[in-house]
């Protein structure tokens, strides 16, 4: 049944020197499905999706990609899948059209094919007037949108999707959830790769969350969420010195740990607004002025703080990737 | 907007050498748009040659006798051959930097992440950077025209020579083809991965003749490939040699050049194959 799936991997380990960065990663992607890869940098994220799109072999473990194992058949596994990395890897020299003609014709399909197809997805790219344009003159969001369309010209069942809105403004990044949910409605099956939690909750159905090289929870967005609990209540108050004591006085109130992020206090509890109420007393009762408070439903953040008890990690800058010679720094 | 109305594509069938070379001419095509495309780096990548023979013909010339020849511009005649012989050799800066380039943006994970075939980029690669230098040698065979450089044994020779400079260019690309997928990024390219060219191109007797070298150097001269290039021109075009010390390859120089050039391209193109079927962007 693993064949069946469109990515079945069982015990990927894979080991660069002394570093282990992968550590035993099973994951399994049934087809149409989409699902996302989630963790911080360095959590093993790319090195994941290089092995299933055959660009690294894994030192232990098997995978499947399109019932094709990933190391003794990887042309198979080629013509079946396409892959858009993390930078767009794009000619700058060549046009935008020159460059879905070049990649298609290397995945050596009919020039009239070529042709046809890379009208309709310059269209749908919304890069028709743009298409005869060295790629080096188009913004970040437009060459990634090239990239995209690059890797969808041999219309691939399986699309694996390495933070495909790293480094986009927020405008182009609604785009490209567009563009990726009607591929799926299509048909398509999708493995992306995210630190953003929004994104995974936007777009997956199944959310794999890994870190340091493990898959240290797997499930719908909201099993996740029910995995830990309860509605969340985030408190801040006017006086930053006294955050500790406040944390003291709401203990009693919480139905888990409460946890100090930056400026605000963070704590899981049950019971609806009544415990809105209960908090204000508590604090009030020493006199604690709270400057802002609300109840919410988990996010897939509160997921991540608690599986491991640290905050995901989201990159403090952009890479300068998708303007000029942007350079992509070592990852961690 | 969603609905893709072109059907799903048929695959081609074509034995796998076909297809080799079908992918290694899509990538040649491609990196020679990028030379069109970018009309500057083509340019100074001339004039830089150009400059070249200006300096040694005007500012060095003088001061190297060509031991055998007494003609005031014997050395002129004797320097182009070398120039074409350091110029063409500098094909290796280009394959080097570009794959740096494609490697560290990511396009070799694209290209590697295709049902291509996995020594097309290379061959892509470095035919192409071969071919520019034709445009190169057109450009500098006017030049040394104008000072005072000549073919004087035929055109049939002449077209020989320039036959085996783009060979020696084309191993030379393959060379630095395999330097290039070692380079962590293009800078380093553009420096550390070029280092080697210069005792390559200056160790020989491009510029000079090598019977003054001490012992050493003058055996490594001797067996240095573009010595065995430049003699071979030299000759073919009816320039002045010189006086050859009492080597092998340089007895046999068009033998030397044609044996180590097939040598060197299978050494490197296997070395450089199998790095790239390996080479990823981090």
């Amino acid at each position: 049944m693993s064949r069946d799936s469109a990515v079945h991997a069982e015990g990927l380990v894979k080991h660069f020197g002394d570093v282990k960065a992968l550590d035993g990663i099973d994951l399994t992607v049934e087809r149409g499905q989409v699902v996302g890869l989630l963790g911080p940098n360095g959590a093993g994220k790319t090195t994941t999706v290089r092995i299933l799109s055959t660009l690294l072999k894994p030192t232990a473990g098997v995978a499947y990609v399109a019932g094709h194992d990933v190391v003794k058949q990887p042309d198979d596994v080629r013509h079946a899948i396409g892959l858009t990395g993390q930078y767009a890897a794009v000619d700058e020299y060549l046009t935008g059209r020159e460059n879905l003609r070049m990649f298609g014709e290397l995945y050596h399909l009919s020039p009239k094919y070529v042709k046809e197809r890379s009208v309709e997805l310059l269209d749908w790219f919304d890069l028709t007037d743009a298409a005869d344009r060295p790629a080096r003159t188009y913004s970040g969001g437009m060459r990634r949108r090239l990239d995209l369309a690059a890797s969808l010209i041999a219309k691939p069942s399986i699309l694996f999707l390495d933070e495909p809105t790293t480094g986009l403004d927020p405008r182009s990044r609604l785009g490209m959830w567009g563009v990726i949910q009607s591929l799926v409605d299509e048909g398509t099956t999708v493995l992306l790769t995210t630190q953003y939690l929004e994104e995974a909750d936007q777009l997956a159905q199944d959310i794999v969350v890994i870190d340091h090289g493990h898959v240290i929870a797997h499930g719908t967005a909201d099993v996740l969420k029910d995995q830990i609990g309860g509605d969340r209540i985030e408190i801040a108050v006017t006086d930053v010195s006294r955050l500790a004591r406040a944390v003291e006085l709401l203990r009693p109130i919480g139905t888990g740990e409460a946890v100090i992020d930056e400026t605000r206090i963070l704590m899981p509890v049950s019971g609806g607004s009544t415990v809105l109420v209960d908090a204000v007393r508590v604090l009030d009762s020493e006199g604690i002025e709270v400057s802002d408070i609300v109840l919410r439903r988990p996010t897939l953040d509160d997921v991540f703080l608690s599986l491991t008890g640290h905050v995901a990690e989201e990159e403090v800058a952009a890479p300068a990737k998708g303007r000029g010679r942007g350079r992509k720094e070592p990852k961690a | 907007m969603s609905t893709l109305a072109v059907s799903r594509p048929q695959l081609r069938s074509r034995p796998l050498w076909g297809w080799t070379l079908n992918d290694g001419f899509i990538v040649a095509r491609r990196n020679l748009i990028q030379t069109v495309r970018v009309p500057e780096l083509l340019f100074f990548s001339l004039v830089q040659p150009v400059i070249f023979v200006l300096l040694f013909a005007y500012v060095f010339g003088g001061a190297i006798p060509i031991p055998g020849e007494a003609a005031a511009d014997a050395y002129r005649q004797y320097l182009m051959p070398g120039i074409f012989g350091q110029t063409v050799a500098f094909a290796a800066a280009s394959s080097t930097v570009g794959l740096a380039e494609d490697l560290h943006k990511g396009i070799i994970d694209r290209f590697r992440a295709l049902p291509m075939s996995p020594p097309a980029v290379l061959l892509g690669r470095t035919f192409a950077d071969a071919t520019r230098q034709i445009l190169v040698l057109v450009v500098l065979s006017i030049t040394g025209y104008l000072v005072g450089w000549r073919i004087n044994n035929g055109l049939f020779n002449a077209i020989w020579a320039y036959a085996l400079l783009l060979l020696f260019a084309y191993t030379v690309a393959w060379v630095g083809a395999w330097v290039g997928l070692y380079m962590p990024n293009p800078e380093t390219a553009n420096t550390a991965g070029l280092i080697w060219l210069f005792p390559l191109t200056f160790l020989s007797n491009c510029f000079v003749p090598i019977n003054s070298l001490p012992g050493v150097l003058q055996t490594f001269a001797a067996w240095n490939p573009i010595s065995a290039l430049v003699l071979s021109c030299r000759e073919l075009f009816g320039n002045p040699t010189g006086i050859q010390p009492d080597y092998w390859p340089l007895h046999h120089s068009e033998l030397y050049t044609l044996l180590s050039c097939t040598v060197l391209i299978a050494l490197f193109a296997t070395l450089a194959v199998r790095r790239y079927t390996r080479a990823t962007s981090r």
